[in-house]
């Protein structure tokens, strides 16, 4: 606690004698420290008086107090200002919204600007400057307090014995193992298996598509023109989000003898053929495709499928091309799948193989 | 000596005549070029004059690159089928005639007016049908379910061209453009056509009525206000780090600057 | 100095209510020197405090929306204030996060405060980060407090994308199905992991509610907690201090906390919470109406996530596909590689940081005054490698915005990256180490020479000389203010015998002795001698009077006094530096 009796040099700067007068002066890293800012002058001791109390110069103190009053004046106001414009301005509508949000987020940012502005110059101009230098003390503790600790924590452990009763201090050990890892078993419950789940998706022999979003069934001369694409979802699960996030497909039309292997032409319907649409990265919807170099893109990774050639990769961090969906028509002349995928749709996962 | 010899001199004189030379040269530009614009919404009959007027102007601009009976050529492919809206949405956005090959043909102020625009659809409609350009009523949005709008503009057309219309990165020097400046004939004519790289959303697909429901959405969505202040740009996240690194940080270091200087009073 | 004023007499209330503490707590001497503890004073000292004021700003905004936020993936059809979603299904999360934007006065402020808050919370981190690695202020014995903070900054990527996601729109949603699919690719246990944490298949029901409890108690309890020890041990440690006349290793100089340094933090606090009130005023963030709600089926091009998540993002872009497929089994190489390798080395770099310097140099002493970061050629090239090597992650993590833009190719701009990533680091090591060495060639220069005056002088012989102006005895010390230490005894090279220390033998020994060689690379100080003539510093070489504390010019002099601080050998020569 007792103030740093270093000395510190009579001149500011420090400059040797002989120095020219008004000559540029460069500082480089902290300037150096005015004239009786610093706490001590040289060959202070104990006892040598305090730093300033009172601002140096009054009249510069006493234009910085109305600064600063004026400062937390206007921090006031707008704070009011604030109260009013929340009781004063509804919401419920985007431009009302707007308006209410610039007028309580410009009397708050003032405020809180203000009441910054204020006390910063409170400090820098108000208060006295002060530099003060505190010892550290070394962080380590003494030799002599570390020897007590040691002889109090081995007198602890003789008496409780811990050390000398072998049987004690291993079935203890023994008891905790599974307390420990009982919180772990407690956390079993928070899923299912994942069993065969990530194998299959809801797609079967006969199972409609159904255009996303208006939940219709489509026929094939609907969707006739080459270049065409539209994302199809399984019919009566439309709403159900955990198969959708499987299952969602789409169904992209070519031109005559556009479509070459490995698509497999069995699985294709008057040259539509039918994708996953969950890449197989990790899982983003790739609904990006260029009619006329027939690549469907992922947007989020740019894993980027040759739709002609049965989704090959072609360039991107995807490492399998997407499956493709056995397709069919129904009595009605509906769009049908024809079986499930053959594959696990979507990223990789350890049990994929 | 009239009154503006005597003030060739005057101090502003230089000043005075810049603005007033390139307010003349504008004017005549204005006057010689005609007016860019919109694609009006189409007369549904095709009439021979149009047809025959078409036809000329497609023999002067566009016959070079798609051929003198539009069956296309190695540079360019054939409209022969392609259709009045596909033509309409080419033209009207300034893509064709194209001026360049460059990896897709960019949105540019039009070279031809509304009416010469129409005739040279009713001629390339003439040659082979296709889709014909959308009537006001069909791209009208009153009515429309702007939510069912939002779903399929996010499950099939945001991939590309953004949540909000902002447009996209495709392969190879491609871009998915954004959408502020696309009207609605030129949408609706967009997922009918299927222009360059975008996939053709026909009827089947996406029927009229669905057509009119993201056409609802685009043009809601981009004339929306931004309740939050500035959009910096609606993309996102990357604007947002930038905005905190560059000005949070930023002004805040500043401020510290502020805060820590070393006072230079006392003597 | 003034004149020593009277102090005026505390008012009966105050006095009071100090003795009714007192009597209970015994606190006067501690809260003495709490009030008198001394800080130093420096705009670099400020960043720590951007992000502990942001974490404050960020409970009290959060409360606010945690009054409000439905954490529930229960289904409804939106009919609310905006009406362009009406007739949309959404999750009860996402309809009250509209509630809260569109239906809340002041919502939308306060959502808005909350991310712009987590933004410069995280920004915050990382310039704090940089500049106590920068400075060196990791060392012993505040190499626990870099770890807390590496803690910390783990924590904090977790609780932002936790937070972004809870609202369950497209843009966050689609960030969730990413790490489904990351986590799917954990070899043995990945789809178990994913199965727990989700409940189930992708989406499920049960992560916004799991998320949430993580975002607002479990995250938020473990930060208060090592924000708190955090700053306890800066506290009981004393603040570090760059370098400078008065400052030695044995002191702290500043301003006393009360009234100073309250005043300035308190400040400090409110232009932070004022800048993000502008900025959530300004700038609109997160416009989750505008991303629509989540739909494994939909999807938006340049969808990122928040930057500090965004180099895991450029990970994944960047790695090509890699896969094996043995024995039924699949590896994700492409997925596991991207996730876990560049952050593993990152965060894990960096909190093995001080202890690999540790055993390189062998500097086991406390160090309380920061090095500048020239002084350390090879830690600030290091550091500088990787901050390139995170920053064109980052980068790549953005490509499709970069790519439509800027109009570069797309597949051109991954290209390039997966070049940059490795040669990135290592130019951007090789010219920062040229530029630190450089810029101490310069410091010795003003050492010896001193200022240029631009006064010429014309000598009687007729030559012309410059005249050179001695640096200030500030300035002095700042460039004074290295220590190279001496290489560790396990690495002298041989003994009075000729026989070569046992450890320094060995791959384990030579690795450990080049690593000092390169870890100790700098330009040595002038040594000071015989330069007393015309335009020299005119010390003849004195190591003047802070010659105590401050290292000596080229040789290593232990610290005096101070108990258990442990220092170099005394006798041992100090480490040559190569240049």
């Amino acid at each position: 606690m007792s103030d740093n009796d270093q000395t510190s040099p009579a001149q500011p700067g420090g400059e040797a004698a002989g120095q020219e007068e008004g000559r540029p002066h460069r500082v480089i890293g902290t300037p150096p420290p005015a004239l009786g800012r610093t706490l001590l002058g040289p060959g202070a001791a104990r006892g040598a008086p305090r730093a300033a109390i009172e601002p140096a110069d009054p009249v510069k103190a006493r234009r910085a107090e109305r600064t600063v009053a004026a400062l937390f004046l206007l921090a006031m106001v707008a704070g009011i200002g604030f109260i009013a414009a929340y009781i004063g301005m509804p919401v419920h509508s985007v431009a009302k919204v707007f308006h209410s949000n610039l007028a309580l987020g410009a009397s708050m940012s003032v405020v809180f600007l203000a009441l910054g502005a204020g006390a910063v110059i409170w400090v820098r101009v108000l208060m006295p400057n002060v530099e003060i230098a505190e010892d550290r003390k070394p962080l380590a503790s003494s030799a002599a307090d570390r020897r007590a600790f040691e002889e109090t924590f081995a007198e602890g452990t003789e008496r409780s014995g811990f050390l000398k009763r072998p049987l004690i201090r291993r079935t203890l050990i023994a008891a905790t193992v599974p307390l420990v890892l009982a919180p772990i078993v407690l956390l079993r419950d928070m899923g299912p298996l994942p069993g065969t789940t990530l194998r299959h998706t809801v797609w079967r022999k006969g199972l409609r598509l159904l255009v996303f979003g208006s939940n219709r069934p489509i026929r094939p001369e609907e969707f006739d023109t080459p270049g065409g694409l539209i994302t199809v979802v399984p019919d009566g699960y439309q709403d159900n989000q955990d198969e959708l996030a499987k299952a969602a497909a789409i169904i992209i039309k070519f031109g005559p003898g556009q479509l070459l292997p490995p698509t497999v032409m069995d699985w294709t319907v008057q040259n539509i053929v039918c994708y996953s649409k969950i890449c197989t990265h990790v899982g983003c919807p790739v609904a990006l495709y260029e009619q006329t170099t027939h690549h469907i893109l992922c947007p989020c990774h740019q894993s980027t499928f040759d739709a002609q050639r049965g989704a090959t990769v072609l360039f991107g961090p995807a490492p399998r091309p997407l499956p493709q969906l056995p397709l069919a028509v129904d009595a009605e002349g509906y769009l049908v799948a024809n079986g499930d995928f053959n594959q696990p749709v979507g990223p990789s996962f350890w049990e994929r193989g | 000596m009239s009154w503006i010899t005597a003030r060739r001199r005057h101090r502003v004189a230089g000043y005075a005549v810049v603005p007033l030379g390139l307010a003349a040269i504008g004017v005549a530009y204005a006057a010689l070029t005609g007016p860019g614009g919109q694609a009006a919404a189409s007369d549904p009959g095709l009439s021979q004059q149009s047809i025959a007027q078409g036809k000329y102007l497609f023999e002067q601009s566009c016959s070079s690159c798609h051929g003198i009976d539009a069956q296309g050529t190695s540079v360019a492919p054939s409209l022969i089928g392609a259709g009045a809206a596909a033509v309409d949405f080419q033209m009207s956005t300034g893509r064709m005639p194209g001026k360049e090959q460059g990896a897709e043909m960019d949105r540019k102020p039009p070279v031809f007016g509304p009416r010469q625009i129409y005739q040279i659809a009713s001629y390339v409609a003439s040659l082979g049908g296709g889709p014909a350009i959308p009537t006001a009523a069909q791209v009208s949005t009153s009515g429309a379910d702007v939510g069912l709008g939002q779903e399929l503009f996010a499950a099939n057309c945001a991939a590309c061209h953004n949540i909000v219309g902002a447009g996209g990165a495709l392969t190879f020097g491609k871009e998915a453009p954004a959408l502020t400046a696309s009207t609605p004939i030129q949408i609706y004519e967009a997922m009918q056509t299927g222009p360059e790289a975008m996939p053709v959303f026909g009827d089947g697909a996406i029927t009229p009525s669905e057509k009119r429901d993201i056409i609802s959405y685009v043009t809601g969505t981009r004339s929306e206000t931004n309740p939050g202040g500035y959009s910096l740009g609606r993309v996102g996240p990357v604007t947002e780090g930038l905005v905190a690194w560059i000005l949070g940080l930023g002004v805040l270091v500043l401020v510290a600057f502020w805060i820590t200087a070393k006072r230079r009073d006392e003597a | 100095m003034s004149a020593q004023d009277e102090l005026p007499a505390p008012s009966k209330a105050l006095a009071g209510t100090g003795v009714w503490l007192d009597d209970r707590f015994r606190g006067a001497k501690g809260l003495r020197t709490f009030l008198k503890k001394i800080y130093p004073d420096h705009w670099t000292f400020l960043l720590g405090e951007i992000a502990l004021y942001s974490f404050v700003i960020l409970l009290l905004t959060g409360t606010f929306l945690t009054l409000f936020f439905q954490p529930s993936m229960t289904d409804v059809v939106y009919h609310g204030t905006y009406t362009r979603l009406n007739g949309v299904r959404m999750s009860e999360a996402y309809a009250s996060t509209l509630n809260i934007s569109f239906d809340v006065r002041g919502g939308l402020l306060m959502r808005q405060i909350h991310h712009w808050a987590a933004n410069l919370f995280m920004v915050a981190i990382f310039a704090h980060l940089m500049r106590v690695f920068f400075t060196g202020a990791y060392r012993k014995p505040r190499d626990v407090n870099w770890l807390i903070g590496i803690v910390m900054l783990t924590l904090g990527m977790l609780e932002g994308l936790f937070g972004y996601s809870l609202p369950d729109d497209l843009l966050s949603g689609t960030g969730l199905r990413i790490l489904e699919g990351v986590l799917l690719g954990i070899p043995i246990v990945g789809t178990y992991l994913t199965f727990f944490l989700f409940g189930g298949q992708f989406p499920g029901h049960d992560i916004i509610p799991r998320l949430y409890i993580i975002h607002v108690l479990l995250i938020p309890a473990l930060l208060l907690a090592l924000i708190s020890a955090h700053l306890f041990i800066m506290f009981w440690q004393k603040h570090t201090q760059h370098p400078g006349v008065r400052q030695t290793e044995k002191n702290v100089v500043g301003q006393p906390f009360y009234p100073y340094f309250m005043a300035k933090t308190g400040a400090w606090f409110f232009f932070i919470f004022g800048g993000l009130a502008v900025l959530s005023t300004v700038a609109q963030v997160n416009p989750i109406w505008l991303y629509g709600p989540y739909s494994p089926v939909a999807i938006s091009a340049g969808s990122q996530p928040d930057f500090y998540m965004g180099f895991l993002e450029g990970a994944l872009r960047v790695f090509p596909s890699w896969t094996w497929d043995v024995a039924g089994h699949t590896v994700a190489w492409n997925v596991v590689i991207p996730a876990l390798v560049p952050l593993g080395v990152i965060l894990t770099g960096a909190a093995l940081w001080p202890f690999i310097e540790r055993w390189a140099t062998g500097d086991n002493s406390e160090h309380h005054i920061n090095d500048r970061p020239r002084n350390a050629p090879t830690r600030t090239a290091v550091g500088v490698a990787a901050v390139t090597f995170y920053i064109i992650l980052l980068l790549e993590g953005a490509n499709d915005l970069i790519a439509f833009h800027l109009n570069i190719d797309l597949y051109l701009t991954t290209e390039i990256a997966r070049w940059a990533v490795f040669l990135g680091p290592a130019v951007a090591y090789f010219v920062t180490k040229r530029i630190c060495l450089g810029l101490q060639r310069k410091d010795r220069d003003l050492l010896e020479h001193g200022l240029e005056t631009g006064i010429i002088r014309q000598l009687p012989s007729g030559a012309f000389v410059e005249l050179h102006r001695p640096v200030s005895e500030e300035t002095r010390a700042v460039l004074l203010a290295r220590t190279t230490p001496p290489p560790p005894p396990a690495l002298v090279a041989a003994d009075e015998n000729g026989v070569p220390a046992p450890q320094a033998r060995g791959i384990a020994g030579r690795l450990r002795a080049s690593a000092y060689r390169v870890l100790t690379e700098s330009i040595p100080l002038p040594g000071g001698n015989g330069h007393g003539n015309g335009h020299g510093d005119g010390r003849g070489g004195r190591d003047g009077e802070h010659g105590d504390e401050h290292a000596a010019i080229g040789a290593a002099q232990p610290p005096d006094g101070g108990g258990a601080v442990s220092g170099p050998d005394d006798d041992s020569q100090p480490g040559a530096a190569g240049s």
